[in-house]
């Protein structure tokens, strides 16, 4: 910071913007590339498992269906795919879920997975399918999602009750969070302490997270979910970076800090319960995918946002492709590799923050 | 030109009066109004109840604006540097709430009119959190400057500054005050450079205004003997301004 006589600082100033225009193309770049890496993904995806296809079958399955055998057709359009793309949609969902609780909590530990929203999910899917008789008037196939999508969202909103009270800091609320993961998880253990060896068993696996239940009315519904919320996060997008200033400076800057944490807070509880709900928990995208966009755009949401939401599901997307690739022929529970996988590429993250990628 | 006035205004924290009827005159735009009073006696709370960020009994007139809800901006005494941006986007982004995405060319010259005005053009892409103290309150000067308001409130935005840099934003304030016929007021400590800078002062002992006027007819060695405890003189120095010369704690 050089003491600058006016002709020097005019010239700077002039660099100034050059500068953050630049600045704004490399953020734009580095977003059509995450853009391209995750389509990649998508056909490497597609192209993976017990039965291997090349590149360029997957992409005459994909643009002209007519060209490839009905096996391939049947195995990447009716069996891959569904489980490929819910990969995208869920990462993509857990991921922005995550950068907005981090965003409007002031904490990088906060994650539908932290806060105990995806304890609370396993609990509701454990009593789904342990009490033989429904609560509900809901179908078979949709009572686990359902139970699990309410009880996430008893959670979320006993959440944002208690950050809605007055006088309660952020802090209080991720730490409430925590208390939810433990109380949950012991009410899990409770009921399947009581479960029938079989129904212990569903229960397990489907607190293991896996992308095999995915169907197309359930990408659907994960789908209208993310496309109806990323407009409204887009349309707070400066009052949201200006609250990762402290919410003194962002009322300083006029946002209105207790109405943009309300209407977040409330979107993100449907954004992290309804994937939590059809597929189980899926812990560390949350987290670590708002981290990834972080290092690599910065904490503009303009540019934060859509790299949260790339890089949610490219990870997914990429551990799909792992989880198939152990063992060849067993199809490993996601929840298992997003960890295995997801941990060590954290800490190296964490480790590397210091060369920032822009 | 703007102008400002108090009227029985109060605030609280939980239980406690922090802030007790303050009444003022009229405090008119192009002035610098320095804010004293001890650590704690209420200064950063009469901002915020002026800004509207706190609630409170009273009322805060305010006339020959047309800025509705953007004529007052507060600069808080917390910097918030842990946002992974550089100071040029926390600038524009003080400068784009309640806007749309698009950043045009105009906008630009703005934030860089503002960080040349400052001298820290040259950090303009430097991430907030490599930031030195003195650094990132000059940014938050930025950030409150930017927004072009008709009234500033400035929680003591020279506490972290070398004393070059002080000289250089408060004579930089006066001069925008001036030119923009901007009403600023500004908390803070250094009584000399009050007396230098300010037009008018406002002293705030436990929540209650103690006085408010003419810089030299409040900052007197009897109110820094009651406020402050000191026993002090006010002499003019060879350049005819006046001076606080502390001789030591009160009896």
């Amino acid at each position: 910071m050089a003491h600058l006589s006016a002709a020097e600082s005019a010239e700077v100033a002039v660099a100034g913007r050059g500068q953050y225009r630049a600045l704004a193309r490399r953020k734009l770049l580095i977003l059509m590339g995450l853009a391209l890496a995750l389509c990649l993904s998508l056909c490497v995806d597609l192209a993976w498992g017990p039965a291997r296809y090349g590149l360029d079958q997957v992409a005459v399955a994909l643009f002209d269906p007519s060209g490839v055998s009905p096996v391939v057709r049947t195995v990447v359009w009716s069996i891959r795919m569904p489980v490929a793309i819910m990969a995208i949609v869920v990462g993509a969902c857990l991921s922005t879920a995550g950068a907005e609780m981090q965003t409007i909590l002031a904490n990088p530990l906060a994650s539908p997975f932290t806060l105990g929203i995806s304890a609370a999910a396993s609990f509701g899917a454990a009593l789904a399918i342990v009490a033989s008789v429904p609560f509900l008037p809901i179908p078979p196939d949709y009572a686990v999602p359902a139970y699990a999508f309410m009880t996430a969202l008893i959670a979320t909103v006993v959440i944002h009750f208690f950050a809605q009270a007055r006088g309660t800091s952020v802090q209080t609320v991720v730490l409430l969070g925590i208390a939810l993961v433990f109380t949950f998880n012991a009410l899990l253990a409770f009921i399947e302490f009581l479960a029938s060896q079989q129904a212990l068993q569903t229960v397990v696996f489907w607190t293991m997270g896996s992308l095999g239940k995915a169907t197309w009315p359930k990408i659907g519904i994960t789908l209208a979910v993310l496309i109806l919320s990323l407009p409204l996060f887009a349309r707070n997008a400066w009052a949201l970076t200006a609250m990762r200033l402290g919410d003194e400076k962002a009322a300083s800057f006029g946002v209105k800090v207790r109405r943009i944490r309300l209407e977040t807070m409330l979107v993100v509880s449907l954004l992290a319960a309804v994937p939590v709900s059809f597929v189980g928990t899926i812990g560390f995208v949350g987290l670590v995918g708002p981290h990834m966009a972080r290092i690599i755009v910065g904490e503009d949401q303009r540019f934060f946002l859509p790299a949260a939401a790339l890089c949610g599901a490219l990870l997914l997307s990429l551990t799909s492709i792992v989880s198939k690739s152990l063992i060849p022929g067993v199809v490993f529970p996601i929840g298992i590799i997003t960890a295995l996988v997801g941990v060590p590429f954290f800490f190296s993250l964490i480790l590397s923050n210091m060369r920032r990628a822009w | 030109m703007v102008t400002l006035r108090l009227e029985d205004v109060g605030a609280r924290h939980g239980r406690r009066q922090t802030l007790t009827a303050v009444t003022t005159p009229r405090l008119a735009g192009g002035e610098i109004v320095a804010v004293i009073g001890p650590n704690a006696a209420g200064k950063s709370t009469l901002f915020k109840r002026i800004a509207g960020l706190i609630p409170g009994p009273g009322e805060v007139h305010l006339d020959g604006t047309d800025k509705a809800g953007k004529a007052i901006a507060y600069m808080p005494q917390d910097t918030g540097a842990n946002a992974v941006l550089t100071v040029y986007e926390s600038v524009l982004l003080a400068r784009k709430q309640g806007q749309s995405w698009t950043v045009d060319e105009a906008e630009l010259i703005e934030i860089d009119a503002v960080l040349a005005a400052l001298n820290i053009a040259d950090i303009g892409q430097r991430p907030l959190d490599a930031l030195s103290g003195g650094q990132r309150q000059l940014v938050a000067i930025a950030q409150t400057l930017v927004r072009a308001p008709d009234i500033m409130l400035m929680d003591e935005p020279t506490s972290a500054l070398d004393i070059y840099r002080q000289v250089e934003v408060l004579q930089l304030m006066q001069n925008e005050a001036r030119r923009r016929g901007m009403l600023v007021m500004i908390a803070i400590h250094d009584l000399n450079q009050a007396l230098r800078f300010a037009d008018k002062a406002i002293v705030i002992v436990d929540g209650r205004l103690r006085a408010c006027g003419p810089c030299a007819e409040v900052i007197t060695a009897d109110m820094l003997r009651e406020v402050y405890r000191i026993e002090a003189r006010i002499e003019k120095c060879s350049r005819d301004f006046d001076h606080v010369i502390v001789d030591g704690k009160a009896a």
